[in-house]
């Protein structure tokens, strides 16, 4: 299996180490700097970076379309924070590119501005795997956006209150939180298992 | 349990503007141009620091209605600088929101003796640093982000290449050296050993480490990434130059693709006069900013 991680800002060093604990062979992490660079990849990961930046680079060099198409394909696409701004296609009160693959809104910097930024714990069932499924997740927001006002297609796996923070439609995962900050790999799994389970189909 | 200004929650602010160019403005019109070419934040100023070399005289925070107008005018992070120990201004620019403060050189010093206590504060500070003991040292007081001191206002990046240098050849040396040495070594950066350990195991610095201090070109931050930098400031580069529009775009690109000569090639051309420089030879002892800090 060989995943991608969009190589033009943010947090790729992190990603690529969540992936490497994982048991991914480094040579089966690719950075990804151009289109072409995506070709034979079933995964990508859009780190956390600003998305107003990753937007731009994405539009000028050319993403957009390839990385469309690619998913139409059946490539999966973990999007954390920056990542899940780019993934949505409805961005709260801001006009930017996206790539407009999820279904659902998304309010930017929608917790406040750094100061606002925190850490939490959130119970994922849907995703671990434990017995009992009862071992908290540690999450950590930063300036981070959330999403309203979910399509049929899409399954909310975690929210605050109102607030969507994590949520997945087909091999589109899209997190509000930075799992790729933690030692906790348990998210970054499930998106490999995602991404394996469509393999066998 | 929902826990806010966590040294994980600080620090991670700066891992997400890794690859990316942090960009000195003054107007909000110049951080809306910032914005546009793809900064991934903006240092709100009064005068930027070529400017601050020229007035001379004492150099302060920025007036908050400044800062102000320019957090209202982007949405991306915005950053403001306070003098080294001024631990009021620090807490005014907390009161006013913004997103990091840097501790900075550039202005006048308030304390000659000791830096901000900067774990008192929620909002992240950054701060300069000449070799690994001085950026230890910072981190030991909260720094959650590190940038070279370089030469600001020189358009010269001979000194942010030699800070970045001498912190590389450090941190190798570190991790050479037998352990039982780490707590006289620590004792010499007058740093906790756990810091060190930190480095050792990582064999980088625990916190993002920028670089700053002369940058004016495409090239010139393309080396610093391959120096090692986790990103770029920017100062009087951008906007003391005859296209800062073009430039800032050419810079940030030249950032990302720091590695990628053909990318280099092509953002480099017709950028127009770069900002006038002094080289670093022409400075008076007593000018050099990146002397202040201790």
């Amino acid at each position: 299996m060989r995943i991608g991680i969009l190589g033009l800002q943010g947090a790729v060093r992190e990603h690529r180490l969540s992936l490497q604990a994982c048991g991914l062979l480094p040579e089966n992490i690719i950075t990804v700097k151009k289109p072409g660079e995506l070709d034979d990849l079933q995964g990508l990961v859009i780190p956390g970076g600003e998305s107003t930046t990753l937007g731009l680079l994405m539009t000028k060099y050319g993403f957009l379309e390839p990385i469309r198409e690619k998913a139409r394909q059946g490539m999966g696409i973990l999007g954390t924070c920056a990542g899940m701004v780019l993934l949505a296609g409805k961005i709260n009160g801001h006009r930017q590119p996206t790539l407009g693959l999820l279904e659902m809104e998304i309010v930017r910097n929608g917790f406040g501005r750094q100061i606002e930024s925190f850490e939490t714990e959130l119970f994922l069932p849907d995703i671990d795997t434990h017995p009992g499924g009862t071992k908290p997740f540690p999450a950590v927001f930063i300036r981070a956006p959330y999403g309203i006002n979910p399509g049929p297609r899409v399954q909310v796996l975690a929210a605050l209150g109102e607030k969507i923070v994590l949520a997945r439609q087909g091999k589109l995962l899209a997190c509000a939180f930075h799992p790729e900050l933690t030692a906790d790999y348990r998210l970054h799994r499930y998106f490999l298992s995602l991404i394996a389970e469509s393999h066998d189909e | 349990m929902m826990e806010k200004a966590t040294d994980r929650v600080k620090r991670g602010l700066a891992e997400m503007l890794k690859g990316g160019v942090i960009m000195d403005v003054t107007t909000p019109e110049q951080a809306k141009i910032a914005e546009k070419a793809g900064a991934v934040a903006v240092m709100a100023l009064e005068r930027v620091p070529a400017d601050i070399r020229a007035e001379g005289g004492v150099a302060r925070m920025s007036d908050p209605e400044i800062i102000l107008a320019i957090m209202d005018a982007v949405t991306i992070p915005v950053m403001a600088k306070v003098r080294i120990g001024h631990f009021a201004e620090a807490q005014i620019l907390e009161a006013l929101g913004v997103d990091y403060i840097d501790e900075s050189e550039v202005l006048t010093p308030a304390d000659h003796k000791y830096h901000i206590d900067k774990k008192q504060f929620k909002v992240p500070f950054v701060c300069g640093a000449r070799d690994l003991g001085e950026a230890l040292r910072r981190i030991n007081e909260g720094a959650a982000m590190i940038r070279t001191k370089g030469e600001a206002g020189t358009g010269d990046v001979a000194e942010a290449v030699r800070h970045m240098r001498i912190i590389n050849e450090e941190i190798e040396w570190i991790r050479r050296l037998p352990k039982e040495k780490l707590q006289q070594e620590a004792e010499e950066m007058r740093v906790p050993v756990r810091l060190l350990e930190e480095v050792r195991e990582l064999g980088r610095l625990p916190v993002v480490n920028f670089a700053a201090g002369g940058i004016a070109t495409p090239a010139d931050a393309a080396l610093m990434m391959q120096l090692g930098c986790d990103g770029i400031f920017v100062g009087s580069g951008i906007f003391k130059s005859s296209n800062p529009e073009a430039r800032a775009c050419a810079i940030v690109e030249a950032t990302a693709h720091y590695n990628d000569p053909a990318v280099l090639a092509r953002v480099s051309r017709g950028l127009g006069e770069a900002m006038p420089g002094i080289s670093i030879h022409q400075l008076q002892a007593n000018d050099r900013m990146a002397e202040r800090g201790w």
